[in-house]
């Protein structure tokens, strides 16, 4: 009987892929609910991994007709050790369905579907819909984006850049100029054919039409289409204004904040920061960490050192207005920046961090978010902020943040993106 | 006989081997056995590849749905945590017959896989009678691909939500959308593809005169309609696809499709002791051969002994891994003793099967496989010795009884019971809900009406009836009420409007039963 052997696993990997994109569409609800609880439960180094999602089961479930548990159940069962006929069995405890509803449900006793969010399916829905607000493009002397743009044609390219129209059009221009002088004297010779007409076989006669046939020939051997004609499409590359942006991430470090609080501090820049990596390929990101003086570091001191002291926070937003004006002018730079802090700060700073802001930093920047670590009140910091979201709706928001719970959920609504 | 060398040894697998195993099996299954099989198309595929196979149901190309990825991803877990192996092979029921062979499979189990699936399986579906009745292997495969073109196209021209919400409803109807009664022409994709435009017009104008309502003349009302249907209906898919005054030809046709692709896995739903029981035997048997002739090695088929043994194994009653009556199992037992009851019969065995015991065990195999389904295979050739070998016992679990009490055990006179009772457990019109179509009202508020019949008072699940309700609703588009009968009386009724799914007791609107 005629067989055949195929090799199957080079090919076709993941059919399941459409359906895999579809149950995640369905059921975008729930696992958006559930990346949020993974997040908030997650490490502060372990932001960035897939992660296993559970739904309850009926959420999911596709229903048929099934038969209930009650009424006269019969079944057969395998391996009896020492019943007889008549014998009657207590039920098993916990079920009102009894007898095999024991055994055959076990394995479906669980509630929950769960199933794997792989790394980047488990990131796209952790910023989905979220954006650095009031982006915009600005020129860039040393942009590295190029725009292609037709400009003209070319006698040499790539096949693919072949300008069609272009080609046959000269095409027919070489034909009609190639052909002119042929077609004249076709036209000539017919003339004289005619004039023939009537009159006897005779030897002008087969000589003329040995012309016009050359003739013709001749015109006919002109290639329709020839190397020159063709035509290529030039393209030059036009740099592009592109979206450059930077992101000052401003911590503080004082005293003050307890190991929990610096915690939470952390999560939030690593949230932004792992945002930023994924969504906006050039994005620099400034680290600048303070307590009575401001200094800026690298990533992994940001994340990592333990130096402490007292408060100063203005040093830090002093700190930023330096580095924005020498080396981020606002009109190449979307410029961002967020600020954690518990609030505290040393007794005359705030008015003083107050009106840096309004008048030196607001004016520059896109947007600027600040995040207040504390469970109880509002602190001196909050407090001179206090009226600057009426007057900036646009560029400054606050937010407060008493747990890790809260972290996602207030990342989230700071870079919600907005309906135009 | 002289020995011959072993075709390969080791653990690894080339596909020299493959096809010599191949070669080889098919010399034996055909000379020496008879059997009878569509040509083979073994498909090496990795195990990613198989979790692919099994969301899309074995079939090698599905429409898309999310109650896939779902499969998918539950598989994937799963097998991910350890808490399943995946199959060593799948097989689909076409011609020519494609068996998926895992890459991960050692030299050993390839082997058992082609015995098992490739000779097994394949000539069950090209021998069973239900099989033969209800599909066609040839035009499956092309059917499937008409069906996700079709689908697909409806996709892009409706949105993907208008679909997948049909297809929600369809699947909650699938296990209806069969005749069990009455057997269906088997499915062909060309005229498919051919007719499905003309009838898409036809059915329409059907339904339109089915639902017309301006009156041709004055008619006295109520009794000038006979009852429509006039018999009860069981093909829920089937009745909803002609007759639901609303759904577009296209919704109709995808109703279509899922019915008739219910159509193509009913058989499977009814012969899997037999399938896989068929298969196991041949396996074992085909395997045998092969070693008695040395085409594989002692520790091959060490290897073998082991795979089969976990196969058939069969967990006690009471045991934490007890899951129902292995198929394979109970399939493989019975193939084997139908055999020895045809060569060694014993004077029991001449009593209990005086029409087997001492006739050709191949003849009688084959007439078994080709002629019964799992109810009426247990029900006649489950043998006195099998029930002892798995010492099975039968239970009633009655509600209004106090305790469960134990009807039969594998004794003199417990086999005939434990025969119909078994035979029951297999046989679907017994373990799924009846219900049919009982009543449309055709002139008045156009309601459709199903009836459940109940069976020893087991009542539908609360639940899920509600939730598949509102699929019919979805189909049908006007009310839909669900009364379940017990001993021919209204039990509960069900209903479900526009809005909302509510219980009534059968006290409460007591109509009696009539027609």
């Amino acid at each position: 009987m005629a067989f055949l052997i195929i090799d199957r696993r080079q090919q076709g990997k993941r059919k399941s892929a459409v359906n895999r994109q579809r149950f995640l569409k369905r059921f975008r609800k729930h696992i958006k609910e559930a990346v949020s609880d993974a997040v908030s439960k997650r490490s502060i180094t372990d932001m960035d991994r897939g992660e296993e999602i559970s739904i309850p089961k009926k959420d999911i479930s596709e229903p048929v007709f099934r038969q209930g548990r009650e009424g006269k159940q019969r079944r057969v069962l395998p391996g009896n050790k020492e019943f007889v006929r008549g014998d009657r069995i207590d039920r098993p405890s916990g079920g009102s369905g009894g007898g095999g509803g024991k055994a055959s449900n076990q394995g479906e006793g669980m509630d929950e579907f769960v199933f794997e969010l792989n790394q980047q399916e488990f990131l796209d829905f952790m910023f989905e819909d979220l954006e650095l607000p009031n982006l915009v493009r600005k020129q860039l002397k040393d942009s590295e984006s190029f725009k292609l743009v037709k400009g003209g044609y070319q006698r040499e390219g790539i096949p693919a850049r072949l300008n069609v129209l272009q080609s046959l059009r000269g095409a027919k221009a070489r034909r009609i100029a190639l052909g002119g002088a042929i077609r004249r004297e076709i036209k000539a010779l017919e003339k004289s054919l005619e004039e023939l007409d009537g009159e006897e076989e005779s030897d002008q006669r087969a000589e003329l039409t040995v012309k016009l046939d050359r003739a013709r020939r001749r015109l006919n051997q002109i290639p329709f289409l020839d190397d020159f004609d063709l035509r290529y499409n030039n393209m030059i590359q036009q740099p592009t204004p592109t979206t450059s942006a930077v992101m000052f991430c401003l911590m503080d470090v004082s005293g003050s904040m307890t190991q929990d609080i610096k915690d939470l501090a952390k999560r939030f820049f690593v949230l932004l920061h792992l945002f930023l990596k994924r969504h906006y390929k050039k994005t620099e990101v400034v680290f600048i960490r303070h307590h009575t003086k401001a200094d800026e570091v690298d990533e992994e001191e940001f994340f990592y050192s333990r130096e402490t002291g007292g408060t100063v926070v203005s040093t830090a937003l002093d700190l930023m207005n330096t580095i924005v004006r020498d080396r981020y002018p606002s009109d190449s730079w979307n410029i961002y920046a967020a600020q954690a802090s518990d609030g505290e700060n040393w007794a005359d700073d705030s008015p003083k961090c107050r009106d840096l802001l309004v008048k030196n930093l607001l004016p520059l920047v896109q947007y600027f978010a600040y995040v207040e670590i504390s469970s109880g009140r509002e602190q001196e910091l909050w407090q001179a902020y206090d009226a600057i979201p009426d007057e900036f709706p646009d560029r400054f928001a606050m937010r407060k943040v008493g747990e890790p719970a809260d972290i996602f959920p207030v990342f989230r609504d700071l870079f919600e993106r907005k309906p135009k | 006989m002289s020995l011959r060398e072993p075709i390969a040894e080791g653990s690894e697998w080339t596909f020299e081997a493959l096809e010599a195993f191949e070669r080889e099996l098919d010399r034996i299954a055909t000379d020496k056995y008879r059997l009878d099989t569509y040509p083979n198309q073994i498909e090496i595929i990795s195990a990613e590849q198989m979790m692919d196979a099994y969301s899309s149901v074995g079939m090698p190309v599905g429409y898309h749905h999310w109650s896939f990825g779902k499969q998918f991803l539950s598989t994937e877990q799963k097998y991910r945590k350890g808490h399943i192996g995946l199959a060593y092979e799948l097989v689909i029921n076409s011609d020519p017959c494609i068996a998926y062979l895992m890459e991960e499979n050692s030299l050993t189990l390839q082997a058992l896989v082609i015995a098992h699936a490739c000779f097994g399986h394949n000539s069950f579906f090209k021998g069973n009678y239900l099989f033969r009745e209800w599909t066609d292997a040839s035009a499956i495969v092309n059917y499937i691909l008409f069906a996700r073109d079709y689908i697909a196209e409806c996709e892009e021209r409706h949105g993907v939500e208008a679909v997948e919400s049909l297809l929600d409803s369809c699947h909650a109807l699938m296990n209806l959308g069969v005749d069990r009664f009455r057997r269906p022409r088997p499915i062909s994709p060309d005229e498919e593809k051919q007719r499905q435009k003309d009838r898409e017009d036809y059915l329409q104008q059907q339904v339109n005169d089915l639902w017309r309502t301006v009156p041709k003349k004055e008619q006295k009302v109520e009794e000038q309609w006979p009852r429509f249907p006039s018999e009860p209906q069981e093909n829920l898919l089937y009745f909803i696809e002609k007759n639901a005054p609303l759904l577009e030809p296209w919704e109709r046709e995808i109703v279509r499709i899922v019915r008739k692709i219910a159509v193509y896995y009913y058989p499977q739903r009814q012969t899997k002791v037999m399938n896989e029981g068929w298969a196991t035997f041949w396996h074992y048997t085909l395997m045998n051969d092969l070693y008695d002739e040395g085409l594989i090695g002692e520790g091959n088929v060490l290897e073998f002994l082991q795979s089969h043994t976990n196969v058939i194994y069969q967990p006690e009653f009471d045991s934490p891994y007890f899951s129902g009556i292995n198929p394979y199992t109970l399939g493989f037992a019975m193939f084997t003793d139908m055999r020895r009851i045809c060569e060694n019969p014993t004077e029991e065995d001449r009593r209990f099967s005086p029409d087997i015991a001492g006739s050709d065990w191949l003849d009688t195999l084959h007439h078994a496989m080709a002629n019964f389904k799992d109810e009426s295979f247990i029900l006649q050739h489950l043998s006195p010795k099998v029930i002892r070998d798995l010492k099975l016992f039968s239970i009633v679990d009655d509600d209004a009884d106090s305790a469960i009490r134990v009807t039969a055990i594998h004794n003199d006179d417990g086999y005939q019971r434990l025969r119909e009772e078994l035979a029951d457990q297999h046989n679907l019109s017994k373990q799924e809900p009846d219900i049919q179509v009982w009543e449309v009202s055709l002139r008045g508020d156009r309601s459709m009406t199903l009836r459940h019949n109940q069976r020893d008072r087991i009542a539908l699940d609360e639940n899920d009836a509600k939730e598949v309700l509102k699929h019919v609703h979805r189909l049908w588009q006007f009310d839909v009420h669900l009364e379940s009968m017990r001993d021919e009386k209204v039990h509960r009724v069900f209903h479900c409007n526009d809005d909302k799914v509510w219980i009534d007791s059968g006290a409460s609107s007591n109509t009696p039963a009539t027609g």
